[in-house]
């Protein structure tokens, strides 16, 4: 369970970052996972070149859920869409356990911080509280307003 | 009085609730290197061996489609269905086998209600009373057909301890009033809803009464003539039957002027492309091959509740829910939802700041399954402002070691979360 619950999920899970609203977001989604009514919305300020200037997000949800937009808001930003949208994708491969290892790139050390999340790989049923910030933040900068983990 | 309260413990007394735990199978294995404490009967019942060979029994030795060739396998097979009409005819205490339909599930029990009655009787103004306490399988139905024909949906209202409002639930009664809807039990604070009360103020004016018997049935006896409502729906997967069949009990004059809910085979009288009839209920509402193996097992479940004693059931589940609440209000930061006057074993909480998904996994770890989440009442949710509780909910095998497994589960959560 300690694998899970590591210290820094709830420390992120306890005291969130970002946690706001911010005045001059131009991308924003709401993420709703139905199976268990959790809801949240990411904002994002990304500028003219497609780069993230802030990442921030409001919502409610379990310790995992919490942690992960925390930690996610942290990491996306000063990154390009593009580059996040790779990021997702590795992330999405170690929530599932598809991917333990990864090549040694420019994502090295966000994927090392991210590599406490990989507790959920055994708990199926969590996958989805891990990956709903980072689905919302895809949604986000797709221009879609509303998502679900479905 | 003295005698009854020596024979209620004489009862208790008798109820063995090993030799229960010893007819389900399930319960004897480990997860997580821990033995199985299922809290979760309220989502689905786990199944004793009886339910489980009988099911064998037809598909090894009985089994061939229902209702169709005049070979003794076929007949075998009907038998069991039809047999399984009648044990549940009986069981309700039905005035006749016909009135019992065989569904799915409650939900599609109460679909067909609200598309066959509701449609044939409802129009465009017309009003169904529904209370706070739904479970979704009560709300959207009507909300579909809100949509289709312009009903509307009024809401009964709930005091904070979950107790339904008789008073203002009869204010709200007019002549636009067709249907009253409303659960029997909840299933998430475990409210005994008064319905025979409900159903006695509805038809002072002459206003049908569906009852979801979901959680009803499995923790109080029912008696469909004494509460004289005119449907109850209720699923076999929560009184120990398998999953897949349920039953909307209708009485048969109603169910006679109500048109098909679904077209198909075996509930015709006569088919010609220019013009169908169709036969009366049960019939008429159970169009194509019928969950028949899962009547059977259904069947089976109802013989073995009827031998333990529904009665029994209730008062060993009484027990345990006075000591789940007493055990669950020693731990620190917990806040139970429903304090109806009277409960049936349902127990929905919340624990400090920590979400219910987080103390699911975490006391899963230690072999304990309990209900997280919304539990399909999201308006319920929102009246009480929790986006979601953790629920732990009783069947007639739980016992005093699995509310102190749970207790300590949840000890072990504030820990990791201290």
């Amino acid at each position: 369970m300690r694998e899970l619950y590591q210290e820094v999920i709830l420390d992120h899970g306890k005291n969130p970052r970002n946690f706001r609203q911010p005045e001059d977001a131009n991308c924003e989604a709401r993420g709703n996972n139905p199976l268990c009514g959790d809801q949240l919305t990411v904002y994002l300020k990304v500028d003219e070149g497609r780069l993230i200037r802030d990442a921030a997000f409001e919502g409610r949800g379990c310790a995992i859920s919490m942690a992960s937009a925390s930690m996610m808001t942290q990491i996306v930003c000063g990154k390009t869409v593009s580059q996040v949208q790779s990021l997702f994708d590795k992330f999405h491969k170690l929530c599932t356990g598809e991917m333990e290892e990864f090549p040694q790139d420019e994502f090295t050390d966000d994927m090392e911080k991210l590599r406490v999340m990989s507790g959920v790989s055994r708990f199926p049923m969590r996958v989805k509280c891990a990956t709903l910030s980072w689905h919302t933040m895809n949604a986000a900068v797709a221009g879609d307003n509303e998502t679900t983990t479905e | 009085m003295d005698a009854t309260l020596s024979n209620i413990d004489l009862q208790r007394s008798n109820y063995d609730v090993d030799a229960i735990r010893a007819d389900f199978p399930i319960l004897a294995s480990e997860f997580n290197g821990y033995p199985l404490t299922f809290l979760d009967s309220g989502a689905s019942a786990q199944k004793p061996e009886c339910v489980l060979r009988r099911m064998d029994d037809v598909y090894r030795r009985s089994y061939a489609n229902v209702h169709r060739g005049a070979y003794a396998l076929s007949q075998a097979a009907t038998d069991y269905y039809e047999g399984a009409r009648k044990t549940v005819a009986r069981y309700l205490n039905a005035r006749s086998d016909d009135e019992i339909v065989f569904t799915h599930n409650v939900t599609a029990a109460i679909n067909l209600v609200a598309h066959s009655y509701g449609r044939r009787f409802m129009e465009r103004g017309d009003e169904v009373i529904i209370s706070q306490m739904e479970h979704h399988a009560n709300i959207v139905p009507w909300q579909l057909l809100r949509d289709e024909i312009g009903i509307e949906l009024k809401v009964a209202p709930i005091d904070e301890a979950g107790n339904l409002l008789l008073d203002q639930l009869a204010e709200m009664f007019s002549h636009k009033t067709k249907l009253v809807s409303l659960t029997h039990v909840s299933n998430v604070l475990g409210t005994i809803v008064p319905i025979k009360k409900v159903i006695d103020l509805a038809h002072e004016r002459d206003i049908p009464v569906l009852i979801d018997g979901a959680q009803g049935i499995v923790h109080t006896r029912v008696d469909v003539q004494d509460l004289d409502a005119e449907f109850y729906a209720f699923t076999g997967h929560k009184l120990y039957g398998p999953s897949g069949i349920g039953v909307l009990y209708g009485k048969k004059d109603l169910l006679n002027t109500m048109p098909p809910y679904q077209g198909g085979g075996d509930m015709i009288e006569r088919v010609t492309f220019e013009k169908t009839t169709y036969r009366d209920a049960p019939a008429r509402f159970e169009a194509g091959t019928p969950p028949f193996v899962e009547a059977a097992g259904l069947a089976a479940a109802i013989d073995y509740v009827d031998e333990i004693g529904m009665e029994n059931i209730s008062s060993h589940e009484q027990e345990l829910l006075n000591y789940a609440t007493e055990r669950l209000n020693e731990v620190d930061g917990i806040t139970i939802y429903g304090e109806a006057q009277h409960k049936a074993g349902i127990i929905s909480f919340t624990l400090d700041k920590v979400h219910p998904h987080d103390i699911a996994t975490i006391v899963d770890s230690r072999g304990v399954s309990v209900r997280a989440g919304h539990h399909c009442a999201q308006p319920l949710m929102d009246w009480y402002g929790v986006a979601a509780t953790t629920r732990a909910s009783f069947g007639m095998y739980s016992n005093k070691q699995d509310v102190d497994a749970l207790v300590d589960g949840l000890k072990y959560v504030k820990e990791i979360f201290s």
